[in-house]
């Protein structure tokens, strides 16, 4: 007891409860976090970010319900599934009848399946401490050659003070099945809690898999996010990440292209302001041969924020004809707001057409001025200019309702019209 | 409208360009600048549009009779200033249709007129187009992204159309134009003048006053109007050039 009592991890989790019905993703995570410390700046991985903020606190859990009407997406027509603090709320849930797409708890994931999906793959101290600790998630499952017909809206809702959700999700699109989810991450009258979520996911050979994610929770949160996703040969796979929320965001994410002739596009955009320090770290480790893969991120920084990008994109030796394109691109709107950036390809293969470009910069002053003298003002001219930096990548949003609620939050949360 | 008492300007690195720069602009009236490369031309009119980075360190100007030089950039543009410029600015993602109509709505809104409804916002894009022959599809296209040198020089008399200005100043919007071209976009000056608008036109070639006929023609030579003459002065300098002007300056 008091070697556990002297583990900062341990102490950490102190109090948590766990479900009653033990599995072996449970167990092993659980074994594993004995072992586990939060990682420091030292470590290459988190060299950007501090932990601190969160581990220094201390975070219970907490079941509980909400009105969820200013979480549904006007017009989005999707099955609704709603997580409180981490806990699935069938009850406030809405599901459509849809033969292709079936829906469990996380736990009715094959062990000895996901155990060999996920072999090679590192954990870090926070996708341990789901899922030793998750006490909500779903399974969502995707029958072969078949099409879910509506998006899938996946609501996350924080509340309550210093509280902490564990949501873990596992989605599995068998092969040549279609699917797209839409995650958000809001919060209501919660103050210093923290949001440590694990998704992840399986695109079986042929399958198509399209993902959204609008994380706005409230700037005194914490939000965590570990993401992986295998792609078979012939998938394809898309996410798109907005983060305009939470004190400390981190989006880990990672994809594993296991087959041949993939494709696979992540894009994100980030908008600091306050004090806010945003993380997008990303990974596509391409392991077979004529693939393509595109990644466009965006960060805009005001205030004294800080965002991070960390891409890697490695192309392991016997993959050939292999197409990697990466770009970053920030813009400082003050004197006091910073961006690290590191794009980092790693190409053991011969056969590669990989470009990759980061840039952190000013508004152009000689637009900004252009605009201006038609009789814009000041706040106007940086907002179209913002605007049309980060333009392309909301582009990529495809589900017309869905871009309409972001614009909507842009609008109300930055003054920003698109 | 406009008047311009001993205006000096200089660079924040320390230069002096326009050294007590004299002028005045009344309604109906379109003025001439001509002179040599380098002479401070497309720096009067960038201190004129209130563009950072150079220091007014004498002088005063007033436009409406208020103090110009008091007013933000927005603000002038507000009053009804506008700036054709010599190098039109290429702004990816920001479309014309948006940015133009975000300017006429502040513009309409600053002056207590309502905003334009969609419909005849379209129909002002569309008759702007026609004035200086651009193609529609311009107008909703990136501003300046990609167009040509002639295009982009329609795309500000196009702006200028829409914006409906007092006084505009139209820096070199003649160079990079062939003949055609020319004559459209001083057709289109010609149509938007009226007896309560005044335009400034910066150029160092007459070619361009053979179409819009100036009231005055003044000569701006090392940061100062050297001379200030009829019509007939430009042919006079196209002619002789503009280093008599030096000597005679030297003999006075
Ligand atoms: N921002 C600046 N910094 C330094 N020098 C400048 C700047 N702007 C203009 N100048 C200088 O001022 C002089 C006048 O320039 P400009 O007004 O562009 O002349 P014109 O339009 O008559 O050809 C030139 O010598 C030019 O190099
Ligand atoms: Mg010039």
């Amino acid at each position: 007891m008091e070697v556990a009592a002297e583990n900062k991890v341990l102490s950490f989790v102190n109090g948590w409860e766990r479900p009653t019905e033990e599995n072996a993703v449970r167990k092993e995570a659980l074994q594993a976090l004995n072992a586990m410390e939060f990682p420091t700046t030292r470590v290459e991985d988190w060299k950007y970010t501090r932990v601190g903020k969160i581990t220094k606190r201390s975070f219970k859990q907490l079941n509980t319900t909400i009105d969820t009407s200013p979480y549904i997406i006007e017009d989005l027509d999707a099955h609704q599934l709603v997580f409180v603090n981490g806990y699935y709320r069938e009850d406030l849930s809405a599901i459509k009848k849809d033969d292709a797409l079936t829906i469990q708890p996380v736990d009715r994931v094959d062990d000895a399946y996901y155990g060999q999906l996920v072999e090679d793959i590192d954990e870090n101290v926070f996708s341990l401490m789901n899922k030793a600790y998750s006490n909500g998630g779903v399974y969502l499952h995707v029958a072969k050659q078949m099409k879910v017909e509506h998006p899938i809206h996946m609501i996350h809702v924080l509340t309550g003070d210093e509280v902490v959700a564990n949501p873990r999700h596992f989605i599995r699109v068998e092969q040549g099945g279609k699917a797209e989810v839409v995650t958000t991450f809001q919060s209501e009258k919660a103050e210093e809690s923290f949001s440590n979520v694990v998704m992840e996911g399986h695109v079986e050979a042929n399958a198509h898999l399209r993902i959204h994610k609008v994380q706005t929770e409230a700037k005194n949160c914490f939000h965590i996010a570990n993401e992986l996703f295998v792609q078979d040969e012939g998938s394809q796979f898309l996410i798109n990440t907005i983060t305009t929320g939470s004190r400390l965001t981190r989006n880990g994410l990672n994809v594993i292209v296991e087959g041949e002739n993939c494709h696979t596009e992540m894009n994100g955009a980030y908008l600091g302001t306050d004090r806010q320090h945003l993380d997008n770290h990303t990974l596509i480790d391409q392991l077979y041969s004529n693939c393509t893969s595109s990644e466009t991120y965006k960060g805009v920084m005001d205030d004294k924020s800080v965002g991070v990008f960390n891409g890697k994109v490695i192309v392991r030796q016997d993959s050939q004809n292999i197409e990697a394109y990466q770009s970053n691109g920030n813009i400082l709107l003050s004197k006091e707001a910073t961006v690290n950036s590191k794009p980092e390809l790693e190409i053991y293969a011969d056969d590669v057409r990989c470009s990759h470009g980061s840039t952190t910069g000013q508004l152009d002053e000689e637009a900004l001025f252009y605009l201006r003298t038609r009789g814009i003002s000041e706040k106007n001219a940086k907002n179209l200019l913002v605007a049309a930096f980060i333009g392309d990548v909301l582009e990529k949003i495809d589900i017309e309702p869905l871009r309409k609620s972001v614009d909507q939050h842009f609008l109300e949360e930055f003054g920003w019209e698109f | 409208m406009l008047t311009i008492k001993n205006l000096h300007a200089s660079v924040e690195e320390g230069a002096e360009i326009l050294k007590g720069l004299n002028m005045e602009v009344n309604a109906g009236e379109v003025h001439a600048i001509m002179g040599p490369n380098g002479a401070g031309k497309s720096t009067l009119a960038a201190v004129l549009a209130g563009k950072e980075g150079y220091d007014i360190t004498q002088g005063e100007v007033s436009f409406d009779g208020k103090d110009l030089l008091e007013l933000e950039t927005e603000d002038r543009a507000k009053e009804g200033m506008f700036l054709a410029f010599q190098y039109p600015v290429e702004i990816p993602g920001v479309s014309n249709i948006n940015f133009l109509k975000t300017a006429l709505n502040e513009i309409r809104e600053y002056r207590g007129e309502e905003a334009l409804n969609a419909k005849d916002f379209m129909a002002r894009v569309r008759k702007s187009s026609e004035i200086v022959n651009l193609d529609p599809k311009l107008a909703s296209r990136s501003v300046n992204a990609g167009f040509s040198g002639g295009e982009k020089k329609r795309n500000e008399i196009f702006q200028m159309a829409m914006l409906e200005p007092k006084l505009s100043i139209l820096d070199e919007t003649d160079s990079g134009l062939d003949i055609d071209a020319l004559k459209v976009v001083s057709d289109g000056v010609n149509k938007l003048r009226s007896k309560d608008n005044a335009v400034i036109i910066i150029t160092h070639y007459q070619r361009l006053l053979d179409y819009i006929t100036p009231d005055y023609v003044h000569v701006l030579a090392d940061g100062k109007i050297v001379k200030t003459g009829p019509k007939e002065l430009a042919l006079e300098l196209e002619e002789k050039g503009y280093d008599w002007l030096n000597e005679e300056k030297e003999t006075v």
